[in-house]
């Protein structure tokens, strides 16, 4: 898509999710402002899965360890917002840096293998590390932020464009990344690592720090998902959560950024209108998964952009 | 003494269960690199059918024959209509095998319900051997026993027939295979069904030790990664050794550290994989 279409689209998105909510009623405006949490999630991933061809199974650690800071801080130390910000930043920051260190020894089906794990010490953490966690029963009545703003984030409204807030935010930042040098050398790597390599760029730390901007970003996702959800619990962080952010991203369009917002917009719509009407919205979940991967290969950027060009789509493939 | 004992029976004994699950996802990993998150069901509707089987038969045996072939089945259908086409592709491998694993896991709500379950064994099966103050469940040194049989002629299959050969040359370099007239899509298929046979069969035995209940799938599946991942894929010496590891880990953790049990499993993992990141017994 050149950059004017996507300007074009960018405003359009946003212009709509700054008037939409006097017209939502409040369980669609709820949904609305988990979509946004989700999409800076799946934004961020996007950064591994989409620029770096990093497919990563453990991302809903980032979630987990963001929104755990807000559990644990505001309902035992009663810290302010910024507090919690900093910590959730600053933990998903570190945690990365760790886990890079192991992951990005390897790349294909065993980085996936490897961040699967990764992502499992952390919902071990969350399951059992019960005197931090409160284990199975997570932490509850996490409080809304207290920004001192004339409008109490406690309603739903203000929240939402607290969430909007970070959303911009979070969007703004991976964009500046992605469009830089940075952001293009990320993708170089993802194409060829030892042209790369030859050219003179330091492949490895490169990857380092696109892997900790990701899991940072996630972190921020999972601040803003604490004081959401004013609960969280070892669900946040399991393995089907972290697939799902996967798809998410694929089912948008990896290397897009917005796509895998919409992608989360879908999935969260999709997750909990659907549970209205049937029980049986695992099924249809199911459904959803393979569709993706049959039918839209590409998501549903990709397939816009193959409509608008006549483009013939690149199978879903990761590094090896 | 008797501590440790007891507790390193019981690590064998899951360990042995994990192998049985474990074992073929290890062969499909290093033959087709297929990221295959549908495993942990085959184990889950295995354990039902074998649970419909032996309330209509009423026989142990039977309930383990039937569960495995019925998933075999399964297991080669979702092969042949997807995931044969999504070769390299781990993303697709990972979303499409996620979507099966949902949709059986509701199809196991729908057919079997909520409730838990547990498999009736055999009169011969129950019971415990007593060695001093220990007691030792006959049922787990049948899983043991399993295992053990199951290892050994996946052994000999593997290193003393012509088919044996043909897998290990397919895990090896699928192209060189093929270019010796191999019929490597054939070999696939048919290691794939195993996986999801074997996957069956420690659903079953696992359903009168631990229980058939829902969300088991995904309870035991990360486990069985973890064994792939020790050991290395494709690596039937790696899959025993690293379910083994991961038994005796995952025993020892939950007996010295109840509150970082999973800790204590995935991180000697991590570990591992930062020294060698294509586990114990795997090559690139």
């Amino acid at each position: 898509m050149p950059p004017r279409s996507q300007q074009i689209g960018l405003a359009t998105l946003l212009l709509l999710l700054v008037i939409s909510p006097p017209f939502l009623s409040s369980f669609l405006l709820t949904l609305l402002t988990q979509a946004l949490i989700y999409s800076i999630l799946a934004m961020s991933l996007d950064l591994l899965v989409g620029y770096l061809g990093l497919a990563s199974l453990g991302h809903a650690a980032y979630l987990g360890l963001g929104a755990y800071s807000v559990g644990v801080l505001t309902t035992r130390h009663g810290a302010n917002f910024w507090v919690t910000l900093a910590v959730g930043l600053l933990l998903a920051a570190v945690v990365a840096a760790v886990f890079g260190l192991v992951a990005l020894r390897a790349t294909g089906v065993y980085f996936l293998m490897i961040t699967l794990a990764l992502g499992m010490v952390i919902w071990g953490l969350a399951h059992r590390w019960v005197s931090m966690t409160q284990g199975d029963n997570g932490i509850s009545r996490i409080p809304r932020p207290d920004l001192g703003l004339p409008w109490s984030l406690a309603r739903g409204i203000p929240f939402y464009y607290f969430c909007l807030a970070g959303f911009v935010v979070a969007l703004w930042i991976l964009w500046v990344i992605v469009r830089s040098p940075f952001g293009q050398s990320l993708v170089g790597i993802r194409e060829s690592e030892s042209r790369m390599r030859t050219l003179g760029y330091h492949v490895w730390l490169h990857k380092y720090i696109g892997f900790i901007i990701a899991g940072t970003v996630g972190g921020f996702s999972g601040v803003l998902w604490g004081y959401y959800n004013g609960f969280v619990s070892p669900a946040d962080v399991e393995l089907a959560t972290s697939v799902e952010i996967l798809l998410m991203v694929a089912l948008g369009g990896r290397a897009t950024l917005l796509g895998p917002a919409v992608g989360a917009g879908v999935i969260v719509f999709l997750k909990n209108l659907v549970s209205v009407y049937t029980h049986r919205w695992l099924l249809i979940l199911g459904a959803v998964y393979i569709g993706t991967i049959v039918y839209a290969p590409e998501g549903i950027v990709g397939a816009v952009r193959q409509f608008a060009k006549g483009v013939k789509p690149e199978p879903l493939r990761s590094k090896t | 003494m008797e501590f440790w004992i007891a507790q390193t029976f019981n690590g064998v004994s899951y360990g042995a269960l994990l192998f049985l699950l474990a074992g073929g996802l290890s062969l499909i990993f290093g033959m087709m690199r297929i990221v295959n998150m549908t495993h942990g069901s085959y184990y889950l509707l295995g354990g039902y059918v074998g649970l419909t089987v032996i309330w209509k038969t009423g026989s142990f045996p039977l309930a383990i024959l039937a569960g495995a072939l019925a998933i075999a089945i399964v297991g080669l259908g979702e092969y042949n209509a997807f995931l044969k086409r999504l070769g390299g592709q781990e993303l697709g491998q990972v979303l499409t095998t996620m979507g099966f694993a949902l949709i059986f896991q509701d199809l196991g709500l729908v057919i079997w319900g909520g409730d838990p379950y547990t498999i009736p064994v055999p009169a011969v099966l129950s019971g415990a051997y007593q060695i001093g103050q220990l007691f030792f469940p006959v049922y787990r040194i049948f899983i043991v026993a399993v295992a053990a049989l199951v290892a050994v002629v996946l052994w000999l299959v593997l290193e003393q027939t012509r088919v044996g050969a043909m897998i290990r040359a397919t895990v090896d370099d699928a192209e060189m295979a093929r270019g010796v007239g191999i019929n490597v899509p054939l070999i696939s298929m048919g290691v794939f069904a195993l996986g999801a046979f074997l996957a069956a069969v420690a659903g079953v035995v696992a359903g009168g030790f631990v229980g058939v209940y829902p969300g088991a799938d995904f309870e035991i599946l990360p486990y069985a990664f973890v064994v792939v991942i020790v050991g290395g894929m494709g690596s039937l010496k790696g899959a025993l050794i690293g379910s083994l590891m991961v038994g005796l880990l995952d025993n020892f953790g939950k007996a010295f550290f109840p509150e970082l049990s999973y800790f204590t499993l995935f991180a000697p993992m991590a570990a591992i994989l930062a020294i060698r990141p294509t586990g114990l017994f795997g090559r690139a």
